[in-house]
Parts: structure tokens; sequence; C-alpha cells
């Protein structure tokens, strides 16, 4: 009884460790939870890309579910998830706001000529502080708001088309439901 | 690592950085309290890009600008409380380099400790459980002989 017992502890405390260990190597330490999740999103007025003299208001945007993404012309994974914007642009769903991060005009504006302008506005966040105020530390990032303006997914890195079709797309639907 | 190693580092970083000619690494204040008080707390804040590193440390981009957060919020006269909150608000508490003592963290605050006291249980019982063996079997009149002959270093015959 003893033996076994000598024998089985060590071995259910090494399954206990290969458990933790087997799912860590599926996640991603760059993935950090956001604390925004569920709080209003920060308000903020900012000019935009096309018409620097033109000022966005994120208020505006109370009463609809809108997509906000976070890019730059710098950031190589924001060329890879584009066309994936520019077809969900295409279906029209909700708005598609981009938040031009740490940029430069004349290359953002060149990006969007060269590969397509999915979005309804772009909004400049010359110095990085609205991104501040989102969270934002790895660009792309996008978050999806409701019409009360709260945060309801935040999705980082570059998006997928398992990301838009699984969580994204589905989300805006529901989303559209609410009152 | 001690608070004297923690400062040593970030006054080293921060030599380097200056050195190098960084932007935003170069202390723009001429208020040394304003100063001190910011790589304080920008060594205890992790940069989220490099996640191994403080935002001192760290030449990142966004350690940069949360840098700047931090001077102009303590030049604000924010209290350090509010400046922590105004990050963790954003970032989440994996933003602070030391982890916050609350439910969700018991187990990574003491764990350690518990795992250190059930092997000194293990240890006790096993030592104990040796000894009630030995003093079980108590050697015999011939045994103490031969060991007292040992002890003398006269050895055995084969």
């Amino acid at each position: 009884m003893k033996r076994i017992a000598l024998f089985l502890i060590p071995l259910a405390a090494f399954a206990v460790l290969a458990v933790f260990l087997l799912r860590g190597l599926w996640l991603n330490p760059r993935e950090v939870p956001s604390p925004l999740i569920g709080k209003p999103a920060p308000v903020f007025v900012r000019p935009t890309l096309h018409a620097p003299d033109k000022q966005f208001a994120s208020a505006d945007m109370a009463g609809q579910v809108w997509v906000f993404n976070v890019w730059a012309s710098w950031c190589t994974p924001c060329r890879q998830e584009h066309p994936l914007w520019n077809a969900f642009a295409r279906k029209q769903l909700v708005p598609l706001i981009g938040l031009n991060y740490k940029d430069k005009g004349d290359a953002a504006r060149g990006w969007l000529a060269e590969l397509g302008d999915p979005y309804q506005v772009n909004v400049v966040d010359a110095d990085g502080r609205v991104g501040i105020d989102f969270g934002v530390y790895g660009v792309p990032e996008t978050f999806v708001i409701d019409k009360k303006g709260v945060i309801r997914l935040k999705h980082i890195g570059p998006i997928t088309a398992e990301a838009l079709d699984r969580k994204i797309v589905p989300l805006i639907q529901q989303l559209q439901g609410e009152s | 690592m001690s608070k004297h190693w923690r400062a040593a580092l970030a006054a080293g970083a921060l030599a380097l950085a200056v050195a190098a000619g960084a932007q935003g690494a170069v202390p723009t204040d001429a208020d040394p309290v304003v100063h001190k008080r910011e790589i304080e707390l920008a060594s205890k804040l992790r940069c989220l890009v490099c996640q191994n590193e403080t935002i001192a440390a760290s030449r990142a981009d966004l350690a940069v600008d949360l840098r700047r957060q931090v001077r102009e919020q303590v030049a604000a006269g924010k209290t350090d409380a509010e400046i922590i909150d105004f990050m963790t608000s954003r970032y989440g508490d994996f933003v602070l380099y030391q982890p916050p003592l609350r439910g969700a963290t018991l187990l990574l605050w003491f764990g350690p400790l518990l795992l250190g006291a059930i092997g000194l249980l293990v240890a006790l019982r096993v030592v104990r459980a040796r000894r009630k063996v030995a003093l079980a079997a108590p050697l015999s009149e011939a045994e103490r002989a031969r060991a007292a002959a040992l002890l003398r270093g006269e050895g055995e015959r084969r």
C-alpha cells in the first residue's frame, strides 16, 4: 500500500505539472488580457488623416456598433491584415474607423492609396496618447465598440479570417440586436 | 534584486540611453525630485513590448511614451497611487512588476511557501520513521563489538 502511494504521488504531481506546461505551450504570452473589456471606450477628439483641419470625435459614434482598428504604415503585420479589412469593409456591416498610430501623414496616405482604404474615417494619433488610453502596446490592434460606447472585444496583433468569421462578425451581429 | 541594485541598473540604463542620445530618456526637468520619482515609478512598471524590462530600462517606443506619461503626471502633482492606477486601468495588472496581493494571486505569492512546508513535513516524517526503525532494532553484543573494532581501525578479516 505504502509502496503504491510512493509511486503514485510523484506521478500525480508530474501529471499536474505536465497539464499546466502543456496548456502553456498554446498560450500566447504577447496577449495580455485587457482590463478595458466591458468598460466605456476612452473619449477622444483628433484630426482626421485625409482632412487634417477636420476633427473626429469618438462621441459621434454613439448609438452604433463600430470597429476601431489601430494601424501604422511602419507596421509590417498591418500590411498582412489589410486585405482582410478591405474585404470586411465591402460587406458594409459596421463603420470601420482607423487610428493611425504614431505615423507620418504622407506615409500613411500613401500606404492607403497603394493598398486600398477600407476605413470610413482615419484618426491621427501622432503622439500615441489615444493609443495609451486604449491600452495599445502592439500594433495592429482591433476593438469592437457597442452602441453604448462600451468596448466589447479587443484583438491583439493582425486580424485573421478565422477571428473575423468566428468572433468579430457574430459579435457585431449580436451587438446590433441590442438596444 | 536589492533596491540599490535596481537603482544602479536604472541609472546605468539611463546613462547608456543618454550617451546614445535617445530621445525621452534624457531627463528634461531641472527638478531632481520629479526626475527621481519618475525613475522610481518607471522601475515598477513593465514595458509591454519587451515584457521582461521595466519602462525605465527599455528603449522601446512605447516605454518612452509611458515614461513621458509618468513624468507629466508626476510634474502635475499626481500621487504614486494615481499614476499606478492610470497604468493598470489601461494595461492591467501585468504592467506591474510586482503583482498585487489578491484572491487570484494568492497561489503565486504563497505557493512556494506551501511547497516548502509540504517538503519540510515529508522530510520530518521520513526522519522520524527512520529513527523508529533504528530504535526498534538495537545492536546485539556481537555487533557492538564489531563496530567498536571497526572504529579502532582494526579492519575485518575475510
